[in-house]
């Protein structure tokens, strides 16, 4: 299925993305981990996306974040098409990405660095920054003192303060444990209901999806991996995600996108066990 | 962190370990002590062994007269122009090949090969080429510390973490602010991880150099000395040659402790 458009009034669209890897040893072996997917994120929408593991969720993000050129349809950027890097989009990894040599202000001024930007002006920002993510007293630190969590923050600063008009977050609190996870989710979402910004948050995880995002798309299951539909989350914000999950909209939402996921999700974990 | 005491009666047993060597050395050796065990002379064991009275004394007399100095001075040059450029073309080649996937392909087999041919038997090419003075053991010591980087270089470039590398392309980083904020700093990691044996190798580069033919140097005190059998001499320089090598490790530990604060080490927990 489509989700909306070739054209319109979009931050981020995917139009008609496939992208199928050749191993470089044997240009027979292909593996397509998209197929015919087209995304639209409006500005300002918090888009979330679901699937089994190894769907190609990181691979459409790598695509729209210009990392990654897909092999067919075409991508654009605040309607303009996109060639190499987005520039417009801040890129929250799943891994450690911050420089283990810089410690967490440097790591946090070194977008601002890259660009040229006087240096008492990053440093007052980086502080500002470091203290809006609970880290004003941490940037002397180098990321191996950091435990996970902070490291996200900083990686939250990092990307943040270059104020990035489309925010990519690929599985970022994947790694953390469930208390450390719903206190970053909350300051996300609190970050973000300041200036709001497009996101497109890929996720495994249905729940931190519904209870962050004001649509949820299903991809399916890995080869070949496509949209096989969207649900809309009106639920009011601003939303405490810990609470969130108790209300019955929440539940009833959950179960109706589980129903439609759960086939794929045991296609994509059969896949796995080949 | 160890306790005080410990580590105090830890440097009392190397210190007796040390007093013992020395004295178990003097009896063996020194004429009269013992009787002989193995020679059928008993002037035979300090022929060859030396004793370690006059060999302390000849390091005294060494350091109170002065002589030593000038020797000393041109061997830390060569271990030290050496080393730098070692360590410099090192990095420098070590980043580029790393970076450009064809030219490393070229060039394989002959870093192979060269790394393969002990280098040693450069040294009377480069007597040839740069003569006897210092300008040959340098080359000596080069060839030698050049490899070592190099490759350290080659694979900490390639090592990368390539979603830190990705991070900082979205931050913004153009190629050269990747060289420089990312790949450079990543190599160094390596590079500091080997600088303990390019430090060594630019020693032994100067040492052997100075050993098959010079005019100054240490090496050149230890073949004057052979070359007459004063081989008490000889382990003077012996001695002498190591102290000076350890006071080199322990300046690389110094700076590696500045240098590479961001590396985690084992067990670190914070003081307060």
């Amino acid at each position: 299925m489509t989700l909306a458009p070739a054209s319109g009034n979009f931050a981020l669209a995917l139009d008609n993305i496939t992208c199928t890897f050749v191993s470089r040893d044997d240009r027979s072996q292909r593996y397509t981990a998209l197929r015919d997917t087209t995304l639209g994120v409006a500005p300002g929408e918090f888009v979330a996306v679901v699937g089994p593991t190894g769907c190609g969720k990181s691979t459409l993000l790598n695509i729209a974040a210009g990392l990654l050129e897909p092999s067919a349809g075409s991508v654009s950027v605040l309607g303009e098409p996109l060639a190499g890097l987005n520039t417009r989009a801040g890129y929250l990894f799943q891994t450690e990405a911050l420089m283990p040599w810089r410690n967490a202000l440097e790591n946090v001024t070194a977008g601002l660095e890259f660009r040229g930007v006087d240096r008492q002006e990053y440093l007052a920002k980086a502080d500002e920054w470091l203290r809006r993510v609970g880290l004003g007293d941490f940037g002397d630190r180098y990321p191996h003192q950091l435990s996970g969590g902070m490291r996200k923050r900083v990686s939250l600063a990092q990307t943040l303060i270059l104020n990035p008009q489309i925010l990519l977050m690929d599985e970022p609190f994947s790694a953390l444990d469930v208390q450390t996870r719903q206190l970053m989710e909350n300051e996300l979402l609190e970050l973000w209901s300041a200036d709001r910004k497009s996101v497109v948050f890929i996720t495994h995880d249905l729940e931190e999806a519904i209870a962050l995002s004001d649509r949820v798309v299903v991809l399916s299951a890995g080869p070949e991996a496509h949209p096989l539909g969207e649900y809309r989350i009106e639920l009011p914000r601003p939303r405490d995600v810990a609470e969130v999950r108790l209300t019955p909209r929440f539940l009833e939402l959950h179960a109706e996108i589980w129903h439609a996921m759960k086939a794929e999700v045991l296609k994509g974990y059969a896949q796995q066990l080949q | 962190m160890r306790s005080n005491s410990s580590s105090l009666s830890l440097r009392a047993w190397q210190l007796l370990l040390l007093a013992g060597l020395f004295v178990t050395w003097h009896v063996l050796a020194v004429p009269g002590i013992v009787p002989p065990i193995w020679f059928d002379n008993p002037h035979k064991a300090a022929f060859f062994f030396g004793e370690p009275l006059k060999v302390l004394g000849r390091i005294w007399n060494w350091f109170a007269g002065g002589d030593i100095y000038r020797h000393l001075w041109v061997t830390l040059v060569e271990t030290m122009l050496a080393f730098v450029i070692g360590t410099v073309s090192g990095v420098a080649i070590g980043i580029w090949l790393a970076l450009a996937p064809t030219a490393s392909a070229i060039f394989d087999p002959y870093i192979k090969a060269l790394n393969a041919m002990p280098r040693v038997i450069l040294a009377p090419i480069f007597f040839v080429w740069f003569g006897l003075g210092i300008a040959s053991k340098v080359a000596l010591g080069v060839t030698l510390v050049f490899f070592i980087v190099f490759f350290n270089v080659y694979q900490g470039v390639r090592e990368v973490s390539p979603v830190v590398l990705a991070n900082a392309r979205m931050l913004g980083a153009s190629q050269k602010q990747l060289l420089r904020y990312v790949y450079l700093p990543s190599a160094m990691s390596w590079v500091f991880a080997s600088l303990h044996n390019s430090v060594g190798l630019a020693f032994v580069g100067a040492v052997v150099g100075e050993y098959l033919g010079s005019a100054e140097g240490v090496g050149y005190l230890i073949l004057q000395a052979e070359g007459v059998f004063d081989i008490n001499t000889v382990f003077a320089g012996i001695l002498v040659l190591t102290a000076f090598a350890l006071v080199l490790d322990w300046v690389v530990t110094l700076a590696e402790r500045r240098l590479m604060v961001w590396q985690p080490r084992s067990g670190e927990t914070e003081r307060i």
